[in-house]
């Protein structure tokens, strides 16, 4: 569109704003977001290089700071595993089934997002520590769930517990049951039917879920301080290392590690962004949350 | 045999050929209740070692009450300010087009990506007496970290994408035609958005309202760090809730729990029947 069409166009459409106001509402809008989102993030970098490239390699390369890294990694291993597999089977049971009670199973799976962080780690210590129901058993057993590894691995799968089957749910909804009732006459057996006919649909839907759990399970902190019980070097976490630099007034230390994490952060908006606008048509319809 | 399908007589499944309903449905209700149900049932029955009278006292001593009131109150204004700046967000996104527009749009969901302890050593940074905004509102006389006005401010940031998200779908499929109508017969864009297009995006509106809110509620990571956590000023609930564990104190600590789940339901419940109500309202005056 040439200028001297624009002009004109501006003053006699009736469905748009005058040109200074719409130009005043993206300024407010892009000055709100650079301040509130932009600033936040471009500090950590900042502050974690405040003291040179030397300062923040050591305070990565600390012995602490690098168990905290292999914990984080270690837990997203076990839970967005875990939560995948129950989302592809929570997903095939409620849409490719019909059956009473499924709108009331589907609020269940999302019941953990509307939980405050600290009651879930709350819940799993009134259920597993040595003054809750289970603990005295399990302690009998020798096996420790409170300020343990096992407590930081299960509240991490209760925090990121409905992100896999909540986009693969309404996906697989919107594909229906044909395809796969062809495939099951054609003598298909079912783990055929689903790796050769359903899979394929829903790949990039499952990654995008994947996407959006690993973020969760790695900086989770709430659920997670809760249980662990802050020992060093064996159940920090990354986020959990963070707080403790932080108190020792540690900064570049604190923002270091906060600097990998605010780059998974960067990392997986770019991912997501990318199967949005590459894929948009193999999401889920509700796709953006 | 039995046809699958049914029990004590009801049909509760459709007949369908494909196989496999059974090993995931049961597999889906196991994890489901080991993961989640169990876990929060105890929540429910904890309390209950308090006895009635001491479950008041729990939840209605000073300390508690003032923790509840923070959480509450700068959870509303949080989701308040979210709520006006999600709504010009999401309008800016939809209807116009400038520079960069897609980088905006996908750097709203930054909130949800950012791990909440990074975001709130960054915002503490940036706020405290010596940080670089700090220092301009220093002179001005406001405080901002170590207050509540921080937790305020660190809720904002975390409720920040969700309606922006609620409303932006809603304001894409709204017809242009309804709002041509409007102006052919007279209507200024003022008046036309008052009448035509916040009535129909007002349901979403609401929903993202709601969704910043009872996030904001529960926020621990972003907040701990600014809030300066000083009991009575600006120690939020569930900060009390982890003091609570560390005394050792479970049935207290399940006790607060309680009360900011049953409170956070019972908002969101009323919110719900006020747009059910509002919905019906709007159908029988068309």
């Amino acid at each position: 569109m040439n200028p001297a069409a624009k002009k004109p166009r501006s003053r006699h459409d009736p469905t748009t704003e005058p040109g200074w106001v719409r130009w005043l509402l993206i300024l407010v809008t892009v000055g709100y977001l650079l301040a509130m989102l932009v600033l936040p993030t471009l500090s950590v970098f900042i502050e974690a290089l405040a003291k040179g490239v030397d300062a923040y390699l050591k305070a990565i390369d600390d012995e602490d700071a690098l168990s905290a890294i292999r914990l984080t990694l270690f837990v997203a291993a076990i839970a967005v595993p875990l939560n995948v597999v129950f989302g592809v089977c929570a997903a095939w049971a409620i849409a490719k089934f019909e059956f009473r009670g499924k709108s009331l199973l589907i609020t269940l799976i999302d019941l953990p997002f509307s939980v405050s962080p600290v009651i879930s780690g709350l819940i799993y210590v009134l259920l597993y520590s040595i003054h809750g129901w289970f603990g005295p058993t399990l302690d009998a057993l020798g096996i420790k769930v409170v300020f343990s590894v096992t407590g930081i691995v299960l509240v991490t799968i209760f925090v990121t517990f409905p992100f896999v089957a909540r986009e693969l749910i309404p996906l697989m909804q919107e594909q229906g049951t044909d395809e796969e009732q062809a495939a099951i006459s054609l003598g298909a057996n079912g783990l055929q039917t689903f790796f050769r006919v359903t899979f394929p649909n829903v790949t990039w839907g499952l990654l995008y879920g994947v996407l959006l759990c690993n973020a969760r399970a790695m900086g989770e902190f709430g659920a997670v301080s809760v249980v662990s019980g802050h020992i060093r070097g064996l159940t920090n976490t990354m986020p959990l290392h963070i707080e403790i630099l932080y108190n020792e007034y540690d900064f570049v230390g604190a923002f270091a590690v906060a600097s990998l994490l605010a780059m998974l952060a960067l990392v997986t908006l770019a991912l997501k962004s990318l199967l949005e606008w590459r894929y948009a048509d193999r999401l889920a319809g509700g796709a953006r949350h | 045999m039995k046809p699958a399908g049914v029990l004590f007589g009801l049909r509760w499944r459709q007949p369908s050929v494909l196989p496999g309903f059974g090993l995931t449905l049961g597999f889906t209700i196991f994890y489901l209740s080991v993961i989640v149900l169990i876990p929060l049932a105890t929540l429910l029955l904890r309390p209950a070692e308090l006895g009635w009278s001491g479950f008041w006292t729990t939840v209605t001593a000073p300390r508690v009450l003032a923790a509840l009131r923070l959480s509450f109150g700068t959870a509303l204004v949080g989701a308040l300010i979210n709520g006006l700046f999600g709504l010009v967000t999401a309008w800016v996104l939809v209807r116009y087009r400038f520079p960069a527009r897609p980088l905006v749009d996908a750097l709203i969901d930054l909130p949800f990506a950012l791990p909440t302890a990074v975001a709130g050593i960054a915002l503490t940074t940036l706020y405290a007496p010596n940080g670089w905004i700090g220092q301009l509102l220093a002179p001005l006389g406001i405080k901002v970290a170590f207050t509540p006005l921080g937790v305020a401010l660190a809720l904002t940031f975390i409720g920040l994408p969700f309606v922006v998200r609620t409303v932006q779908p809603v304001l894409q499929d709204l017809e242009r035609e309804v709002e041509e109508a409007a102006a052919s017969l007279g209507a200024g864009r003022l008046r036309t958005f008052r009448h035509i297009i916040l009535p129909a995006i007002a349901p979403a509106l609401v929903t993202g309202f709601a969704l910043a809110f009872a996030r904001a509620v529960g926020e621990y990571g972003s907040v701990i760090f600014i809030a300066g956590n000083m009991p009575m000023k600006s120690e939020i609930a569930p900060l009390l809730i982890v003091i609570k564990l560390e005394q050792y104190d479970y049935a207290g600590a399940a006790a607060i729990a309680v009360v900011m789940l049953a409170v956070s339901f019972v908002m969101l419940l009323v919110l719900n029947l006020l747009q059910r109500w509002s919905r019906r309202h709007e159908e029988a005056r068309v």
